[in-house]
């Protein structure tokens, strides 16, 4: 079977790519091995938020959300849009200080932001525990429910369950046996990439997540702690973080945990545990509450934070989109719509160099 | 008998009674779900989540693992 694109992995990555090439009329087919948006997508959070780890990241983060807006007002209510605002949450003064450049950071690049003293954080969110300084409000950011949104994008593109067995440039050949081909061959199945071309630097890093049962106001936006990207950054084994997201239904995702070296996706006890119990620092509620499910997913981590988008060593028609850590929901779109640009070999609206695979040594030749 | 208080109005209930069947005995519906259906235990055993309701401030409190007490206020505002 011909494709003008085929797509490895429907995750959000690869379906926000299959809208990104449907609409320029192309025929679409998506390789998935379970379902669409079932993987990494589904055991995330959904958050669509602007990160300033790196200027490339904001760069990439901002353009996304962008993106994703202009989408609003089609996309269906199965996929819970809500734009409640980013609360980050500063535990101590040190904290706190770090703030105002924070504010001018995102404000000179025009993404609207708020510091807020201690008094308008308790205004904002009143169940957070006593004592904390303050907080930075970016009142844009927004929540989807990331599956049916990767199960909408996907629409209109042929879509095939079914393991990848060889891959040749732009030739793949599945388990089942049949051969695919296509114009480009777009690489975007998370962590799995490694199955299937083993020096590509990226690393499975395991993520927990709790659910709530329905305890509506007790949090009106998405809480995040200021030091998360401490967690986020540092190379330790095992790392968790204060991330906490209203969901429409009133029920409240808990995370973050972040571990290397974890190989199996069972939900390990220790981990919930100091999970919960950040969680309960920050808003101590959460220890009357009833947590009904628990879960775990692996994001597709590179060294320098930072996806693999572009063309895989001198191969001229197999493109990667992987690599996108935790922040694959939020940064699918700008990705596909970057992909468009390198495949077509027109200006992007963003520099796509500082994603470029091509910076890893293992992806050049 | 204990004296219980259900949404805010007094009752009785037998004596070694669980909420859930005490709420059955006076015919009130446990909970309502998130469509607005009338919702009642099923399994009466802790793992249906049917008869779910707020006891004494904590919410989502399986009914038919609990004991009724003397004073205990009942609320079958679960969603």
């Amino acid at each position: 079977m011909t494709s003008d694109v085929l797509i490895l992995g429907g995750g959000i990555v690869g379906a926000a790519c299959a809208r990104a090439f449907l609409k320029q009329g192309l025929k679409v087919t998506i390789i998935e091995r379970e379902l669409i948006g079932g993987g990494a997508t589904a055991a995330g959070m959904g958050h669509i938020v602007v990160m300033d780890d790196s200027e490339a990241q904001f760069a990439l983060t901002k353009r996304s959300r962008d993106l994703w807006d202009q989408l609003v007002p089609e996309l269906p209510s199965s996929v819970e849009f809500e734009r409640r605002g980013t609360l980050w949450v500063a535990a101590d003064q040190q904290e706190f200080n770090a703030v105002s450049p924070k504010l001018s950071y995102y404000n000179s690049r025009h993404v609207s932001a708020q510091l807020l003293s201690a008094q308008t954080l308790y205004d904002a969110e009143p169940h957070l525990r006593e004592g904390f300084a303050g907080g930075f409000l970016v009142p844009d950011d927004s929540v989807i429910y990331a599956p049916c949104a990767a199960a909408w994008l996907a629409q209109g593109a042929n879509i095939i369950q079914a393991d990848v067995k060889t891959i040749d440039d732009g030739k793949v050949t599945l388990a089942i046996g049949e051969q695919h081909k296509a114009a480009n061959l777009i690489i975007a199945s998370g962590h799995y990439v490694t199955q299937l071309f083993s020096t590509i630097p990226v690393k499975p890093r395991k993520g927990h997540l709790a659910i709530t049962d329905r305890y509506p106001g007790q949090v009106r936006h998405q809480l995040i702690e200021l030091g998360y990207l401490k967690s986020a950054h540092g190379d330790s084994t095992e790392s968790v973080a204060f991330n906490v997201q209203p969901r429409k239904t009133g029920q409240l995702l808990i995370g973050s945990s972040r571990q290397f070296g974890a190989d199996h996706s069972a939900v390990e006890p220790h981990m919930i545990s100091k999970m919960l119990a950040r969680a309960a620092q920050y808003l101590p509620n959460i220890l009357n509450m009833s947590i009904i499910r628990t879960w775990t997913g692996f994001r597709a981590a590179t060294t320098d934070k930072l996806p693999l988008v572009g063309r895989y060593r001198n191969a001229d028609r197999t493109w990667l989109a992987t690599g996108h850590e935790g922040l694959g929901i939020t940064t699918a779109m700008a990705t596909a719509e970057l992909l468009t640009h390198l495949i077509a070999k027109t200006k992007a609206p963003i520099d796509p160099t500082p994603y470029l695979p091509e910076r890893f040594p293992q992806c050049r030749t | 008998m204990p004296h219980i208080v259900i949404n805010g109005t007094p009752h009785q209930a037998d004596e070694k009674t669980t909420v859930a069947a005490a709420l059955m005995n006076l015919g009130i519906t446990s909970r309502t779900s998130v469509s607005g259906q009338p919702r009642n235990p099923l399994c009466g055993m802790g793992i249906c989540f049917e008869c779910r309701v707020t006891i004494d401030g904590i919410a989502y409190q399986r009914g038919c693992q609990v004991e009724v007490r003397e004073g205990m206020e009942v609320s079958t505002d679960a969603i």
